[in-house]
């Protein structure tokens, strides 16, 4: 039974569906094997609300000017792990570098949207619509995503209790979040289906909550990383679980106290990555992680202990064929001449080229034909090569 | 809807049973504007800035001389105190909205509680968030814009939560000693509240402004400060300092006059950035500004430009006087349409679900709690732009999924006391689809009855 029968059979009122939650996916899970190689493709886009600090995620050691704009907030290269003669990884995404030893993560330096204010929110609207300027596009680049891949395989899940911009679309999706509140009765939420059945708004937002409910078969209301990325495994690693999905992550926006505070968020998200590839088990060797920012911080260290709003960012790309071990980056510097606007690492590469790139290349799709739905505005004269292996 | 169903249930609250629906919709609204009080029962004792400012100082004090396990338990200690007292002024924000004789004037609380952020995800606000709605929100409401905006950006919670305290000028007197004493430590400017006041506050995004601009805001709003916190008391000590807490500290403020959008700035002290802000605060692009999220938040998610243009126009015509512009809101066609415009959101959903169970006090509900659970706790929304006023925002699966768990626990103590089938009469005054009324009719008891109510179409949207 594929999403839409399934979605048929609640909307229909069909009592036996939530009598028994899960007989519609009974039998397909430990399936591997019988479908084709782009069925078990997985692709994770984790967003960093709040302008993440990439010169102190991925950090550019052996430019000497790095060491005098970030003043006390230099990070050493020895407390870090070196990834090669130019940059090293913060000491707090220990996970990852064990990913990336394993040639399974690659990190992006000075790379940004086409977005070149410094405004929050502008700037995510530009990241997750797929627009060269701010509310240039109304839906967002992963939901036109799920356009070009095969109707058995367009379905999407954001881990989030609403659906972000990046996910808005034409595409039906649905969302899942952990809830501390009592479970409604089975004859509620039949009584709800079927009150909504008139109202096309209701109707499939509750077809697709009902759809992720159904779905999930977690116990826990924890909401720590490790439990969050072992819940959005659970989905993903289904043999018809979604193949697109959206994790928010945000607290980026370090104007104060950076050293401590970016130090616990990177902790975070590696602790949230590692708990998605285990969690994931087989299906991580056909997994796709993106992770990315609206934009970066300022190259010098601000006047009370942080960065302010920047350009050019860090992004990384994860999964198990992933071509990792290599930090891609056509380095700017870091001397005033060569700063964006005198005070931003400037951004050398596009980071719709990546994503575009990491997108098409994932699901087997010329990754040209991506970029022109995802970034129709953009102008991409050609893709990253050789992302993965193979 | 018609007129009495629109000015209850789009520009109030939501009906209560035990109200009459009003005879005249536009009279009713207008009427407000003189019966609305500032400081509700509820809020009346909640604590305000000053008392706060100084229980934190003596705190601090008694952790000085304290011994290390004196100071960790104060500082747990202190730390449950702020939870329960953000949780307190949540029940007190949630119970004025529940009593007010004038829903529309609380409800345009909301919106410019929403509309000047502040979040207590940062440490420091959480003490100051409920506070701060009732000084430098609840009293001007339907005063002058520029007189909201000054007591906005000068209260505690807005200049801890944008970090103005530690914004220093790189010439100020403080920063040139800090480098003689201590030459590695650098101490200097912070442009986040500059930044943030023009884009979120006033100006708007996209609005003509530049970096140049908002760094040299920056500069001229150092030593905006707050009493009676730090080690440099003495510094305010020839100052004097404004209600809620506000001081200028001048040893901060960088020397100097500023060019700000094409106008020189060259003032000095305090009133150098008050000259701004009150610029920003008659600029037509804040007019727009206003009048877009006004109109967005009580007519369309995509406002008609109609209504926006006449909204900008009141504005500027008054000087940013708002209770001209609400009037000017209520006098437009556009804000009459019949058909619901607009999904609730999860803060009007839950009022207006309780205000039409009845409820009056929250001794056994934990709303702060609730607000969480339903994805918009209050006074905490993930960025300094407030929560979003759209329905693609709100009306997603898992949070409509949400809405129906709580309903089932909402309407629980209710199954003999009230009927959903009179009560739907009421609340959506004559709005009632005949799905819902067959719903509610052949639900299996009188809870899901009311839960069905309150998770209806009709009661989702106003």
């Amino acid at each position: 039974m594929n999403r839409r029968d399934f979605l048929r059979v609640i909307s229909t009122g069909a009592g036996i569906a939530f009598a028994t939650p899960y007989m519609s996916f009974a039998g397909l899970k430990s399936n591997p094997g019988s479908n084709s190689a782009a069925t078990h493709r997985r692709f994770i886009f984790i967003i960093q609300r709040g302008a993440a600090d990439g010169l102190n995620t991925v950090i550019p050691y052996a430019d000497p000017a790095y060491a005098k704009l970030r003043g006390g907030l230099a990070i050493d290269v020895a407390q870090a792990t070196k990834l090669d003669g130019m940059f090293a990884l913060h000491a707090s995404l220990a996970e990852t570098a064990k990913m990336y030893s394993a040639g399974q993560a690659l990190f992006v330096q000075a790379v940004a949207s086409p977005y070149r204010d410094r405004s929050h929110f502008d700037g995510q609207n530009v990241l997750e619509t797929g627009g060269l300027v701010p509310y240039q596009m109304k839906d967002g680049w992963m939901n036109r995503l799920l356009t070009l891949l095969p109707t058995s395989q367009n379905e999407a899940i954001a881990f989030a209790s609403t659906i972000p911009m990046a996910l808005r679309g034409k595409a039906e999706v649905t969302s899942y979040a952990p809830s501390a509140l009592p479970q409604a009765s089975d004859d509620l939420l039949m009584r709800v289906s079927q009150l909504y059945a008139e109202d096309a708004q209701l109707h499939s937002i509750w077809s697709a909550a009902m759809d992720a409910k159904n779905m999930s078969d977690d116990t826990s209301n924890k909401q720590d990383p490790a439990s969050f990325g072992k819940l959005a495994a659970s989905f993903l690693e289904r043999a018809d679980g979604p193949k697109v999905a959206m994790i928010e992550t945000g607290g980026w926006d370090t104007h104060t106290a950076q050293e401590g505070r970016l130090a616990r968020q990177l902790k975070s998200l590696d602790t949230l990555m590692a708990a998605l590839r285990d969690g994931l088990g087989d299906t991580w060797a056909t997994t796709t992680v993106v992770v990315a920012t609206e934009f970066g911080r300022t190259a010098a260290a601000n006047g009370t202990g942080g960065t302010d709003h920047g350009t050019g960012a860090s992004a990384m790309i994860l999964g198990g064929d992933v071509k990792g071990g290599r930090v891609i980056a056509d380095w700017p510097g870091l001397n005033n001449s060569n700063l964006y606007e005198g005070r931003d690492l400037k951004p050398t590469m596009n980071l719709d080229v990546l994503i575009a790139s990491a997108a098409g290349q994932s699901f087997g799709i010329e990754p040209m034909k991506v970029a022109k739905i995802l970034f129709p505005e953009s102008t991409i004269a050609k893709p990253l090569e050789g992302l993965f292996r193979s | 809807m018609n007129r009495a169903a629109i000015a209850v249930n789009r520009f109030g609250l939501g009906a209560r049973a035990d109200e009459a629906a009003p005879i005249d919709a536009k009279k009713w609204l207008l009427a407000q504007f003189d019966q609305y009080q500032a400081l509700t029962p509820a809020w009346q004792n909640q604590p305000k800035t000053a008392s706060l400012i100084a229980d934190y100082a003596d705190q601090l004090k008694q952790m000085r001389n304290a011994d290390e396990d004196a100071k960790k338990s104060a500082k747990r200690m202190f730390l449950r105190e702020v939870k329960d007292e953000y949780q307190l002024a949540v029940k007190a924000r949630a119970e004025s909205a529940l009593n007010t004789q004038t829903p529309f004037v609380e409800h345009l609380v909301h919106f410019w509680a929403n509309h000047f952020a502040v979040s207590i995800e940062k440490r420091g606000v959480a003490d100051f968030a409920g506070a701060f709605e009732l000084e430098a929100i609840r009293p001007f409401i339907l005063g002058n814009f520029k007189d909201m905006l000054f007591a906005v950006e000068k209260h505690p919670a807005m200049l801890i939560y944008l970090d103005q305290t530690k914004s220093i000028g790189a010439q100020s007197m403080a920063a040139r000693h800090g480098a003689e004493r201590q030459p590695d430590k650098k101490r200097g400017l912070n442009e986040n509240l500059a930044r943030e006041i023009m884009e979120l506050h006033t100006l708007g995004a996209r609005s003509g402004y530049t970096q140049t601009d908002v760094t040299e805001f920056a500069r001229a709003l150092t030593g905006w400060s707050i009493a009676g916190i730090g080690n440099d008391k003495n510094s305010t000590k020839n100052n004097t300092v404004e209600a809620n807490g506000f001081a200028f500290r001048p040893t901060l403020h960088e020397p100097g006059s500023f060019n700000i959008m094409g106008r020189n700035y060259s003032q000095t002290g305090r009133a150098q950035a008050e000259a701004v802000l009150a610029d920003l605060a008659s600029s037509a692009a804040t007019a727009k500004h206003i009048a877009t999220k006004l109109a967005r938040h009580f007519v369309s998610d995509n406002p008609p430009d109609n209504l926006v243009d006449k909204l900008t126009k009141v504005f500027l015509q008054t000087g940013g006087n708002l209770s001209q512009v609400y009037r000017a809101l209520i006098d437009a066609p556009e804000s009459w349409q019949p058909a619901p415009a607009k999904f609730k959101t999860p803060w009007e959903w839950v009022i207006s679900s309780l205000r039409g169970l009845g409820k009056q006090n929250l001794d056994n509900v934990n709303i702060a709690q609730i607000m969480n659970q339903l994805g918009q706790p209050t006074w905490k929304p993930g960025s300094p732009a407030g929560f979003d006023d759209i329905a693609d925002t709100w009306a997603a699966p898992n949070a409509l999924l949400r809405r129906i768990e709580l309903a089932q626990r909402l309407v629980a103590p209710y199954g003999d006391k009230l009927d959903a089938r009179t009560l739907g009469d009421k609340l959506l005054m004559g709005a009632i689809s005949q799905q819902t009324q067959t719903a509610i009719a052949r639900s299996e008891s009188a809870t899901t009855g009311l839960a069905l109510l309150l998770v209806s179409p009709e009661f989702l949207r106003r």
